[in-house]
């Protein structure tokens, strides 16, 4: 018997009871749209060099049509030596690099020893392949560690690639074209750096969903140099001071009424200080 | 040995979409097998007192949302743990014989039977250790954790309840 006083207490989880209600609504309003999510239409990139893994990102997030954010940070902390881009909607990509990082930290300090690339990758497979692409996340892991320096991506439905250079996002083939035509491999910091910049900058200039500044990102075994912004675009945003100069507003009266107080009590009380 | 001369033609194999009142499809083609021995969808009877539909919390109903999931995750979600179980399982019985799981399973099992009082949440903590679940983080850790659910039965009922005596 189903007493309404029993109370069965919900799974820990994603909890699914607005679905029917949404498909409901959504059929009874013609036209009527629910909210779209942040996206980072995006352009992101990652390079393999000599000495480590380069990752470069551009900072624009949007929301349908309008630029949500200018100075998204795209490229996530996961763990010391492994940082990863996140293209796709900006939730799921930040709360799915958070929860491997998290997991990654468990891991290190119960074994004592430094992630490999491999295992994040693993988890973040896993993840994404449970939850069937519902999670629009696309990343690109790049890191050092004891085997080598590597660069994989993953998609949204679980798959992966591993590859010396990478793009991926909206802009992603733009970027590609650049890295395809002046990859080489063992190249060294600077011309990596320029390199990444370069496709950055192409998926800037040829996708509507990617712009503002170019954030880069190196990985070495020495440590990991993180450049916010690496380029700035030319195209400034006004000053966003909203201060003022005095004498902007014309003073037209000015009435002074001064408020007379009376004491009506006064009594002292002695502090005490040990 | 008689043969078939009339032999039908092979049905032509359609992709089984049901189509809403509203227009809203849905794909229900790998839905059978998730079905067919899994945790129920909506739970076994409607909630509200004496079994009525309680229109005011959970909405009208149609016998559509009873039977069958609105979201593609929901049930594959609501028997996550059970399938990884399985699938855990009968490896370990294709690898190290039949005697594994047994173990396994009579340890699940004991570490189930560690409940609090009827009306709060076990930590499950036995079990999680048992599964490795204490070394990882997912989304059932941050969502909807069930220690700090808003809501709370009322403890007698509860008791009686699960004591056979309401």
């Amino acid at each position: 018997m189903a007493l309404s006083n029993v109370l069965e207490t919900p799974l820990p989880g994603f909890n699914f009871d607005n679905a029917a209600r949404n498909a409901a609504l959504e059929g009874l309003y013609d036209g009527g749209q629910t909210p779209k999510p942040m996206k980072t239409g995006t352009t992101i990139a990652g390079v393999v060099f000599k000495d480590g893994v380069v990752l470069g990102a551009d900072t624009r997030a949007t929301s349908g049509e309008v630029v949500a954010d200018k100075m998204c940070s795209k490229i996530h902390y996961i763990a010391p030596n492994i940082y990863c881009c996140g293209a796709g909607t900006a939730a799921d990509t930040e709360k799915t690099t958070e929860l491997l990082s998290s997991n990654l930290t468990i891991f290190s300090q119960t074994s004592g020893r430094n992630p490999r690339l491999v295992m994040a990758v693993n988890i973040l497979q896993d993840m994404l392949y449970r939850y069937h692409g519902q999670i629009g996340a696309s990343l690109i892991l790049g890191g050092v560690d004891c085997t080598g320096n590597h660069l994989y991506t993953v998609g949204p439905y679980g798959s992966v690639n591993k590859m010396p250079y990478l793009a991926m996002g909206s802009g992603d083939l733009a970027a590609l074209g650049i890295l395809e035509d002046r990859y080489q491999q063992d190249m060294e910091l600077d011309t990596a750096k320029e390199l990444v910049r370069v496709a950055i900058h192409a998926g800037i200039m040829n996708d509507l969903a990617s712009g503002n500044n170019i954030d880069i990102c190196v990985i070495t075994r020495e440590g990991v140099d993180y450049i916010r912004p690496y380029q700035e675009s030319e195209y400034k945003d006004r000053n966003m001071k909203y201060r003022y100069r005095p004498g902007t507003t014309p003073v037209l009266t000015k009435k002074v009424v001064p408020l007379k107080l009376e004491v009506v009590q006064e009594s002292v009380q002695q502090m005490e200080t040990i | 040995m008689c043969r078939n001369v009339n032999g039908t033609q092979p049905d032509i194999q359609v992709h089984p979409t049901e189509s809403g009142r509203n227009g809203i499809t849905m794909n229900t083609r790998g839905l059978r097998s998730q079905l067919k021995d899994s945790v129920p969808v909506a739970g076994l009877c409607p909630q509200g007192a004496y079994g009525v539909q309680d229109s005011l919390r959970s909405g009208f109903t149609s016998v559509k949302n009873e039977l069958l999931p609105s979201h593609p995750l929901e049930l594959s979600e609501k028997n996550f743990m059970l399938n990884q179980d399985k699938m855990n399982f009968s490896s370990l019985r294709n690898i190290q014989g039949l005697h594994a799981p047994l173990k396994l399973q009579m340890e699940y099992r004991a570490a189930r039977q560690i409940q609090r009082l009827p009306f709060l949440q076990s930590s499950n903590l036995a079990l999680d250790t048992l599964r490795g679940n204490d070394e990882s983080i997912g989304f059932e850790d941050i969502l909807n954790d069930p220690t700090q659910s808003e809501m709370m039965g009322e403890p007698h009922m509860m008791v009686e309840y699960k004591l056979g005596l309401m």
